[in-house]
């Protein structure tokens, strides 16, 4: 298959083809945000035990270790709620860079297999060091996720024809098949099946403050990073020609988008596990409201990925008290509808 | 070359193939016997099998290591089959059940049912396939719907594409079901989806031989048709909807036969892949030649893959699914890399 079903054989410039929206964009950034901590709000104050918003405030800015609410939302429910938003966030940024730097619709951390990768690398950690402490972790993590994006896309590159959405998502299967394998067979054996599967759907659940601690500075680090290379992404999103024409350095631009990629799927897998579709849906969402500019794309993926994960937790919470729904299968019913929809969307109709 | 000397020669080649794969089947099927956790000389398996055997060795062989070896026999036929005729379908080389999403279907039936049902073991086993089946079934007439747009048909890229995005959102939500099972159940599940054959005992032999001696001569008998597909969109659209009806066929009979012998065997990937692969290295392109020939490679890797995962470490086995994805799963990144798709 050619490249030229998936791309729109429209001939522009490449200046008419970056269109954005910056006011909506800034909108969309700024209401997000006001949105979002009404979202951390809620989700704080809801769960199998109602809490009233003005006690909440209380517990941020008085808070009382002998008042069992402020209890409950210093230790369970605060880190978890800043989590979901942090990992949200995470997930949508390394998917909008995986599509713009793969010039793909359908890339996503999850079904690319760097999701997998992380996971693999977290059961050999339970099999080998149990105990490890969750700051290992998190470095295992990262050599987990870029191993794997490493392997999908040198698969990719090597063939003839390049990434074609096809390929890469073919690739990405396989990758995470296999290593979904090799993990089960490592948990069979070691007998850490129903531990590591807890740990790997737990999703954002039990989420400690020692944990956002860690993860925070790793996540605003790789995002400012996603910023700064915001621009040189929308260059390549381009094409390779155009990029090169332009006199950038793909290479490089590649290598940087990778490794923020890694960081951001590596800490996000290893804190909450493998929660897939948000990096394929909000980066859509993102570009359909705010253009294809990269340095748009990537803040208003970022807060709609953090509203997504924070909102949807909470339902989860809220649909069937006091037992909760992982928030990964109710992001799995909303994506798996959105995957159709860009597959018929987007995907020719040649053989 | 005339296309009768030709095919002739193709013929002949393909007998002895055949040929050659049953005595590697019949060699490994005597190793297989041997090995095991406790071991047993060629000379003692063969006593037994005649009838000659101590109480101890026939309850080995027998009860514990024959329904086993059966089994993946016939689980590797089964999914060799289906996956080249998804690949016929599909017209893509890397179609396999387990890649679109029909094994993935197939074991949520089989999970909700073991989640929904804690008396599972009143449960005869002649049922797991057959729940399995409506999921497999229900998993691929969403993956056909998805990939169908009315005016222009099915599209290989959308079939498979839609099958990855429905197998990820499966298994999302089945890591969800088997968090509420009590340990029991999920370790069950849990070896189960590996891919082991854990149904080793005749009652699971039973339970699959029906569909499998129904499906095999179907398969064999429309294998004839696959060729049409592969000589491309012009000639299926002017065979019009006598193509739809066989393809509709052929995709009824993979998505049975793979629905199956996954409900005795758990999710084991790749095999549909390799079998029609090597096969057709060994055979040329022509689907009533591939399918024989991937029929019978399937049973041996899968065999081969059973008996290396239970004898490679001493106090644990290595699930046959897993042996399956080491191996398949490189080879299967090699095609992709040199694909055109």
């Amino acid at each position: 298959m050619t490249r030229s079903t998936f791309v729109k054989g429209r001939q522009t410039s490449p200046k008419e083809e970056i269109w954005s929206r910056p006011y909506a964009a800034l909108l969309i950034i700024i209401g997000g945000l006001v949105l979002l901590l009404a979202g951390l709000a809620f989700s704080v104050a809801k769960g199998s035990r109602q809490i009233p918003l003005d006690v909440v405030w209380q517990a941020i800015v008085a808070f009382n270790p002998a008042n069992q609410d402020h209890q409950v939302i210093w230790e369970l429910r605060l880190p978890r709620a800043i989590a979901g938003a942090l990992v949200g966030a995470a997930f949508a940024v390394a998917g909008a860079l995986m599509q713009g730097m793969t010039r793909n619709p359908l890339a996503d951390p999850g079904l690319l297999g760097v999701n997998a990768g992380a996971g693999f690398m977290l059961a050999l950690c339970f099999a080998f060091f149990p105990g490890m402490s969750f700051n290992q972790l998190i470095m295992f993590s990262f050599i987990g996720a870029a191993v794997s994006v490493v392997i999908v896309y040198g698969i990719g590159s090597i063939a003839k024809g390049g990434l074609t959405p096809v390929r890469l998502a073919l690739a990405g299967s396989a990758v995470a098949a296999m290593l979904v394998a090799l993990s089960e067979g490592i948990a069979l054996y070691f007998r850490i099946s129903q531990d590591l599967a807890f740990w790997y759907a737990g999703g954002v659940a039990g989420v400690t403050w020692s944990q956002v601690d860690i993860l925070w500075p790793w996540i605003a680090g790789a995002l400012i990073g996603a910023l700064l290379l915001s621009r040189s992404i929308t260059i390549l999103s381009l094409g390779d020609d155009v990029a090169s024409g332009l006199g950038q350095r793909t290479g490089l631009v590649r290598l940087g988008a990778v490794l923020v990629v890694m960081v951001l799927a590596g800490a996000s897998v290893s804190t909450v596990g493998a929660i897939g579709f948000i990096g394929l849906m909000i980066p859509h969402a993102a570009r359909a409201l705010v253009g294809v500019d990269y340095k748009w794309v990537i803040p208003t993926s970022a807060i709609l990925g953090a509203l997504l994960l924070v909102f949807a937790d909470t339902f989860g919470r809220l649909l069937n008290p006091p037992t909760e729904q992982p928030v990964s299968a109710l992001i799995a019913l909303i994506g798996v509808p959105y995957f159709f929809y860009v597959i018929r969307k987007k995907v020719g109709d040649n053989f | 070359m005339s296309p009768v000397i030709f095919n002739r020669k193709r013929t002949v080649r393909t007998t002895i193939t055949i040929v050659a794969l049953l005595i590697i089947a019949f060699i490994v099927l005597l190793l297989s016997m041997n090995t095991g956790f406790t071991k047993m000389s060629p000379t003692e398996v063969l006593r037994t099998l005649f009838g000659g055997g101590t109480p101890r060795d026939n309850l080995i062989l027998f009860e514990f290591r024959l329904p086993r070896i059966v089994i993946a026999l016939l689980v590797g036929t089964g999914l060799a089959i289906a996956g080249a005729i998804l690949q016929g379908v599909s017209r893509n080389a890397l179609a396999d059940p387990g890649i679109l999403g029909i094994n993935s279907g197939a074991g949520l039936a089989v999970v909700l049912f073991v989640v929904t049902n804690p008396m599972r073991e009143s449960a005869s086993p002649m049922f797991m396939p057959l729940l399995a089946l409506v999921g497999g079934f229900a998993a691929a007439a969403i993956i056909y719907l998805m990939a169908y747009k009315k005016d222009k048909g099915i599209s290989s890229s959308r079939l498979v594409l839609s099958g990855i995005a429905l197998a990820a959102g499966i298994n999302a939500l089945m890591i969800v079901l088997t968090l509420q099972m009590d340990p029991n159940e999920f370790n069950f599940i849990a070896t189960w989806q590996a891919g082991s054959i854990w149904g080793s005992s005749w009652k699971f032999v039973i339970a699959l031989l029906p569909w499998i001696i129904v499906l095999l001569p179907a398969a064999l008998w429309k294998a004839r048709q696959l060729n049409v597909f592969s000589l491309g969109d012009d000639t299926a659209t002017g065979l019009g909807s006598y193509l739809n009806k066989q393809r509709l066929l052929l995709l009824i009979i993979a998505v049975a036969l793979s629905a199956s012998c996954v409900a005795v065997s758990g999710g084991i990937g790749f095999i549909g892949l390799l079998g029609p692969h090597i096969a057709r290295r060994l055979v040329g392109p022509r689907y009533e030649h591939v399918i024989p020939v991937s029929a019978l490679i399937g049973a041996v890797l899968l065999l081969i893959a059973d008996m290396v995962g239970r004898t490679l470490m001493e106090n644990a086995e290595i699930p046959a699914g897993v042996m399956v994805a080491i191996i398949g799963g490189p080879y299967f990144l090699y095609l992709l890399a040199r694909s055109r798709a």
